[in-house]
């Protein structure tokens, strides 16, 4: 990972996100450092609490307790961001039951984001956007209670994708849904990736997903990350440390007589 | 030893475009074994569980020509008859622990209530009931989980007090909808693993319904494969990668695998006719 390349991407050191003050200060993110280069697809594993959707949300400024330095696209972040960096980085968030408004159609949502991003020929781009994440205008006018989980996840990521950014933060965006359409989603973000070169930094908790859609991931521990590897080395089973050596046979299935008393 | 016998169990929901047929026409033999049911959200599977205990709510319905508990008919047993069955000879564990548990009521107090249902006792005896129980689901300081209240639990505690629970009165058959989804890995096969000791240590049956072909391919004995409501296809769990039925096959071939890396993943075609019963 070269420097030249970092500074097109996302470029992370020494973060540490808490929250709250004095006793009830927890520290949920500490001393990460996370090189993600242009036209990379980076996955952050962990279990739940070990900080890896928190360094997602400190990006995009869900959080404001934070310290040390973040770029993105050689532009450092501060405590507002720019509308530039709005263009540059959008996410998709894990629940798409939750994440879209209710009684906002598909069109709704689309249009207001292309709006928000002041971009012109709304129409176009809301057919082409609905195209690209292969729903198609029949959709258009339907609200998402009409939708499946599949082609909710497709609306908000067509939401993501409205100010043509360059990079996406991908939090658990599978998770919520049944394996079948977990496959649909996996292989429109490969094709979305390859047509428009995105940068991809996914969350997950699932080697698998991680394996199939990334080419390093970064193992995280208690806000830490205690193991940066390729996919290739996850594939051949070549980790180092204990807790993703851990994870990896966890992934593979049930072992019996394995009890542990933690 | 044949501990629970269904046949032809339907359960139907009636909606404004019509009945809703949820569960259609299920039929099988539990004895002494770790049956998996598995299926995608919508295949019925927690529904055939829930039937199983006459759990389904008006205005479902339910109709079976059988369903019967060691030999006894439940279909014609009373509600009064039936609350004996729940908890006692059947019970259930349910996905997460957070709603599942009395959030304001002690741990231990919820445990000595479970086993209270179904044996006399003093209080001391209810007590060393209880805290022996959490001891057997492997937790090391039985006695402070005991005066706890569940909010103060993590994820994996909370599931092996309801494990607890729900065993201590001990039940014939187990019934475990997802009981490890709402747990992080690491965590889920310490849980499969306390589980699987008693089950097998009382000699019971276990219905494990879960949507993870890999967990239950690997933890059961013998697989339930539901589709919109029917059961498509039964094998025994070591060959569910050897699964015949296209929708399975479908299953199986749509999951990333760390072993074999693929470009693209199949997509599952699905065709009408896996929807009606085979010829």
């Amino acid at each position: 990972m070269s420097d030249a390349g970092a500074e097109q991407g996302i470029s992370i050191t020494g973060l540490d996100v808490w929250f709250g003050d004095g006793d009830e200060r927890v520290d949920a993110v500490r001393s990460v450092d996370l090189q993600v280069v242009k036209g990379a697809s980076v996955g952050l594993v962990g279990e739940s609490g070990s900080g890896k959707s928190t360094i997602l949300r400190a990006l995009t400024g869900l959080v404001n307790s934070w310290s040390g330095t973040m770029q993105v696209d050689g532009e450092h972040l501060g405590k507002r961001r720019s509308r530039h960096f709005y263009d540059t980085v959008q996410m998709v968030f894990q629940d798409p039951y939750a994440s879209l408004h209710p009684r906002h159609s598909v069109d709704q949502v689309l249009s207001e984001t292309l709006s928000l991003h002041k971009l012109k020929d709304i129409d176009r781009r809301i057919v082409r956007l609905l195209d690209d994440v292969g729903l198609g205008t029949a959709f258009r006018f339907r609200y998402p209670h009409q939708l499946s989980g599949g082609q909710r996840q497709r609306v908000a990521i067509a939401r993501a994708l409205a100010s043509e950014p360059s990079i996406l933060l991908l939090d658990e965006p599978t998770s919520a849904l049944d394996v079948s359409v977990q496959a649909e989603i996996l292989n429109l973000l490969t094709d979305l990736r390859a047509e428009r070169q995105l940068t991809y930094l996914m969350v997950s908790h699932n080697l698998a997903v991680v394996g199939h859609l990334c080419e390093q991931l970064a193992v995280m521990q208690h806000g830490e990350i205690v193991e940066f590897l390729s996919v290739r080395d996850l594939r051949a089973q070549r980790a180092s440390q204990p807790y993703t050596q851990q994870l990896l046979r966890s992934s593979m299935g049930f072992v019996r007589d394995e009890v542990t008393t933690a | 030893m044949t501990l629970l016998e269904v046949n032809d169990l339907n359960v139907s929901f009636p909606t404004r475009s019509g009945e809703f047929e949820a569960v259609r026409g299920v039929s099988f033999q539990l004895g002494q074994e770790r049956l998996g049911i598995v299926g995608e959200s919508g295949s019925g599977k927690s529904l055939t569980g829930r039937a199983i205990l006459r759990l389904i709510r008006p205005p479902g319905k339910l109709r079976a020509a059988s369903m019967r508990l060691q030999g006894e008919e439940l279909l014609s047993m009373s509600e009064k008859q039936m609350r004996r069955v729940r908890g006692q000879r059947m019970s259930m564990i349910m996905q997460d622990p957070k709603f599942s548990l009395n959030p304001v009521m002690r741990v231990g107090e919820q445990i000595v209530e479970a086993y209270a249902q179904a044996n006399r006792g003093n209080r001391r005896e209810r007590r060393e009931k209880a805290l022996a129980m959490l001891q057997s689901v492997s937790i090391r300081d039985p006695e402070r989980v005991f005066d706890a209240y569940p909010h103060e639990m993590s994820g994996g505690m909370g599931q092996r007090i309801m494990i607890a629970m729900m065993l201590i009165p001990d039940p014939r058959i187990l019934i475990a909808d997802e009981p490890t989804s709402a747990l992080d890995v690491t965590v889920q096969m310490q849980v499969l693993n306390i589980m699987d000791r008693l089950v097998s240590e009382r000699g019971m049956g276990l219905i494990f319904i879960s949507h993870d072909l890999n967990l239950v391919s690997s933890f059961c004995d013998r697989v339930l494969i539901m589709y919109a409501g029917r059961i498509v296809e039964t094998c025994r769990a070591d060959r569910l990668h050897a699964a015949e039925h296209p929708y399975t096959r479908g299953l199986l071939n749509s999951l990333p695998r760390l072993d074999t890396p693929r470009e693209r993943l199949a997509v599952l075609h699905r065709d009408p006719s896996w929807r009606e019963p085979s010829a």
